[in-house]
């Protein structure tokens, strides 16, 4: 590689020049930042500007380049520099947008853009240019573990766009519970009927797909790999092993739907006239079009109530309650297209929907005035009891409009079960504790990673997926979830999920065939490089990778499957020994950034806050804040870091030994509605952090001398008071003592 | 079982309702919100807000319906028609009831707005004009003679004020003025009865 040459851009644009000496920006990168060349430009992104930095780059083979001007996040485009290590100052959002512009502020506005430009150079000086993952592989294959809607759908999208696709069924025929549907809830204008499921059609084109290979009565007896490079073990019922080599995979396992037998309240099992809604689809299939019989005698059935929610929102359940506690989202719309059933067939069928609240969302709400239409009748009521009496069922209920308990009788009861994710394992439970298991937990993918052998669950059992900011991402690099395996959905939604776990399998393979990293940091080209010799085999990033990308070795040394890797630096901020690295991410990127600020003395009152902000939501925060304008403390200097997990102790450690007055942490909500972008990373940052105090007490400093916060990408407002905030409390415990040691 | 003996939470009564209530085929699309029950500027003097009468319907309550005097206590504000989010003609359905149910004879005895009404379209017909001063002297004496006198004497002043303006005709009491060709009225009025008990099921 190229000797390393260094330059600094400082721009007066956007008002910089006014603000600040960009002249005093331009010494400070020459004397101390040691820069090579030092340019200032008037506006750097355009052109002129851009044309500067390419030819320096092209005559003067400049190879790590410090530009001073707005924020990394902006003018991205104009910045582009393919094989040049980048460093950006943030002096516009971070310093003369987020500084009033007063007289008095001046001198502390000019040393914060004179300790940005600092930062810049050491920061660059420790960078690399990243070349791509070395262990890449471009199988562009994909395999979808399940034959349903969702799995057909994934299968179909993918083989469409031209990607070879394998679908592993483990029954005998492709379609799972839609197709023992007679019809579905309608999907097109105007959501009156219900409407033919098209699943035959569906199972027909997969099966006729010249890019799909499907494999019936088959189950997955084992994965290996990584993104790129799975090696995927079908076990058929012959009891041959086929393997298959793939390049990612789409679980789409589906549900199974609550076992209504638990319900013996609400006369499951009493009377062959309580079935649930699957019992009622075959009972109507059954009569093929003649008047649905009563199963005890088959006499013609002329009254069903539907009863919804059953064995569903439980609110028991957090206290140790029987039944699912979550909604299935489906079971309403589902219940009226059933009532339908009779009612199309004869509206004089009375048909009566048991509801406490009728969730039909967006479309549904014409599908459900469409059944009012017909007549169905829907109750507000919550079910006591179904008892059986000869042929007939007796439904006790609350009438909750009119606040008294009745009775109807009814030829058939059809209990609105909910759906049971088929998640496989749950790898959280101690083997122990399975060992003691009666009926023991199948794995659906068996992984064959460190970490366990399926996806990890969020809460009730589904796979671990972010419902709202990234829906098909699992903690398992190369591997989506779709339909109901990741939360209840209906078809219509289990549809629109598996297209769009179809595309992001595609973008994996795409990535992994170019060594890039996937989501959030997708494109990334930089990956985690381990230095083994120093390494104590503590097992930290091992058990701490929220991505099961490291596997260990024989000798317990950790294994980097870097295709599996999402670049968050969980494992370098775990590591004790500060092994781990990125090539433009390090301990030494941050830590060197840390110690190159200028520390003003114990007596100047100018203390110095070091923040640690998450690029994912806490830095554009404090961007958008100074965009609005809204000012905070000249005192702090703010670090972008990937991700809160991605903060090796040693950063704290190292700007308290400095000088630093305080650090403030700020990272994303944790949690079972967690919003960090890599899961896991700001808990584990959370849980290290919660040792830090003795480390600050060793130290014989005050503990809120560092703090953590949760910050959202929406708290523009509240990021600069808790900064303000921060700083005063600062002041009030007075400066460090421990300046001018370092 | 009688004729119109309801089995609770079937549609019997529903049926009944959408067949011989003017609106009533709206009944079954009410979704329960309570927007007009809150909206309702009355709503404190009814036994039962529209909601709760919806509910009724389809719960087989039919005696309890047809002999409340809830949705004779509907002013005909328009407050819960405009606010309705399934767009019910909730005041038109009320009136439906109310009339349905004084049709059969259930609607609770002596209840005021049902007199009141029942005094003013018998006065109307008579003559196809109200006669304001028999219809007021029927208000005032509905209650017994004594209380009529009270009454009378109560109005005194506004209705020598009347009187003064020339806005009462003493004379009226007499039989008052009517419309041209009184009886071409009664047959219309007798053919639109017929036209209506034959939709309602009251036709012999």
């Amino acid at each position: 590689m190229a000797e390393m040459k260094t330059a600094a851009y400082i721009c007066s644009g956007c008002g910089i020049g006014e603000r600040v000496s960009t002249a005093q920006m331009a010494k400070v990168a020459q004397k101390e930042g040691k820069m090579a060349l030092v340019r200032e430009h008037a506006c750097l992104c355009d052109e002129s500007g851009v044309q500067a930095i390419r030819d320096d780059i092209e005559k003067e083979a400049v190879t790590h380049i410090v530009i001073a001007a707005c924020s990394r996040r902006a003018k991205t485009e104009a910045f582009n520099f393919p094989g040049i290590a980048m460093s950006r100052a943030n002096i516009r959002e971070g310093v003369i947008w987020s500084q009033p512009d007063d007289a008095d502020r001046a001198e502390t506005t000019q040393e914060m853009a004179d300790d940005y430009v600092r930062m810049g150079c050491a920061e660059v000086k420790k960078m690399k240019v990243p070349e791509g993952n070395p262990n890449r592989a471009s199988n562009k294959r994909i395999l979808v573990v399940g034959g349903g809607v969702s799995g057909m759908t994934a299968a179909l999208e993918m083989a469409d766009a031209g990607y070879d696709t394998v679908l592993v069924e483990k029954s005998a025929a492709l379609g799972g519970w839609s197709a023992q549907l007679v019809k579905r809830v309608p999907s097109k204008q105007p959501y009156a009927d219900p409407a033919d499921t098209g699943i035959a059609e569906l199972a027909a084109k997969v099966s006729g797909h010249k890019h799909i290979k499907v494999y019936l009565n088959a189950v997955i007896a084992q994965t290996n790999g990584a993104p790129g490079r799975f090696s995927v073990d079908i076990a058929q019922e012959s009891g041959a092993t086929v393997t298959e080599e793939v390049g990612a995979l789409i679980q789409a396992t589906g549900f199974t739907p609550y076992d209504m037998m638990q319900l013996p309240e609400l006369g499951a099992g009493k009377s062959p006239n309580v079935v649930d809604q699957l019992g009622l689809e075959k009972l109507v299939k059954a009569a093929n079009g003649s008047p649905v019989k009563r199963p005890s005698d088959d006499g013609e059935v002329k009254s069903v109530v539907f009863i919804q929610c059953a064995g569903q929102r439980d609110e028991a359940m957090e206290s140790g309650g029987r039944h699912l506690p979550y909604c299935s989202g489906h079971c309403c719309a589902t219940s009226i297209k059933q009532a339908m059933y009779f009612k199309d067939a004869n509206p004089d069928i009375d048909t009566m929907v048991m509801y406490t609240d009728l969730r039909v969302p967006g479309t549904g709400e014409d599908f459900y005035r469409s059944g009012q239409q017909k007549g169905v009748i829907f109750t507000k009521g919550k079910t006591a009891s179904v008892e059986a009496s000869g042929n007939a069922c007796k439904v006790n209920f609350k009438d909750l409009i009119l606040n008294e308990d009745a009775t109807i009788e009814a030829d058939l009861v059809v209990l609105a079960t909910g759906m049971v994710a088929n998640s496989g394992m749950n790898i959280d439970i101690p083997e122990e504790e399975v060992a003691k298991m009666e009926v023991k937990p199948v794995s659906i993918l068996n992984l064959n990673y460190r970490q366990g052998k399926d996806m990890p669950q969020l809460k009730n059992g589904f796979a671990d997926s972010h419902f709202i900011c990234f829906p098909y991402e699992t903690r398992r690099t190369g591997i989506y979830a779709a339909g109901p395996v990741r939360r209840p959905m209906d078809m219509t939604q289990a549809i629109e999920d598996a297209t769009g776990a179809a595309m992001k399998a595609i973008q994996a393979v795409e990535n992994a065939s170019l060594g890039r990293a996937a989501h959030p940091r997708a494109g990334d080209l930089s990956y985690p490089i381990v230095r083994l010799e120093g390494c104590t085999q503590c097992k930290r990033c091992t058990v701490e990778c929220p991505f099961g990308a490291i596997d260990e070795d024989e000798k317990r040394f950790p294994v980097f499957n870097e295709s599996r890797c999402r670049r968050c630096g969980t494992c370098m901020g775990a590591c004790p020994v500060r092994v781990i690295s990125f090539e433009n991410y390090s301990v030494d990127t941050v830590g060197m950034q840390i110690k190159s600020v200028d520390m003003p003395d114990e007596f100047s009152e100018k203390p110095r806050i070091l923040i640690l902000a998450c690029e994912n939501d806490a830095y554009p925060a404090l961007d958008m804040a100074g965009m609005q304008r809204r000012s905070y403390s000249a005192f702090v200097r703010i670090v972008p870091v990937r991700c809160l997990g991605s903060v090796n102790t040693i950063w704290i450690t190292d700007a308290l030994n400095g000088g630093w007055d305080g650090v403030m942490m700020m990272g994303c909500k944790k949690g079972d509605d967690y919003q960090c972008h890599f899961v896991k990373g700001s808990e584990m940052a959370s849980y290290r952090m919660s040792k830090v105090d003795d480390t600050l007490k060793q130290m014989g400093l005050e503990t809120e001398r560092v703090a953590s916060y949760e910050v959202a990408i929406t708290d523009i407002e509240r990021v600069p008071q808790l900064i303000d905030e921060y700083a005063a409390k600062i002041k009030e415990i007075g400066m460090s003592p421990m300046k001018g040691f370092a | 079982m009688s004729e119109h003996a309801v089995a609770p939470y079937r549609n019997d009564f529903l049926r009944e309702v959408e067949k011989n209530v003017e609106e009533g085929h709206w009944v079954k699309m009410c979704m329960q919100c309570g927007v007009c029950a809150g909206s309702c500027p009355l709503g404190n003097a009814w036994a039962h807000p529209p909601q709760e009468i919806f509910m009724m319907i389809r719960a087989g309550k039919r005696e309890e319906v047809l002999t409340s005097d809830s949705m004779w206590m509907c002013t005909s504000c328009y407050n819960c028609i405009v606010r309705c989010p399934r767009q019910l003609p909730i005041t038109h359905i009320m009136h439906g009831l109310a009339n349905y149910a004084h049709r059969l004879g259930l609607a609770p005895k002596g209840q005021p707005t049902q007199a009141t009404a029942t005094l003013f379209w018998n006065n109307l017909i008579k003559k196809g004009r109200v006669n304001e001063l028999t219809f007021s002297l029927a208000l005032y004496f509905k209650d017994g003679f004594v209380q009529g006198i009270k009454n009378a004497l109560g109005m005194q002043s506004i209705g020598l004020g009347l009187m003064k303006a020339k806005r009462l005709n003493p004379m009226e009491i007499l039989g008052g003025h009517g419309v041209k060709d009184q009886s071409g009225l009664q047959a219309m009025i007798a053919k639109a009865r017929e036209i209506e008990d034959r939709k309602k099921g009251f036709s012999k």
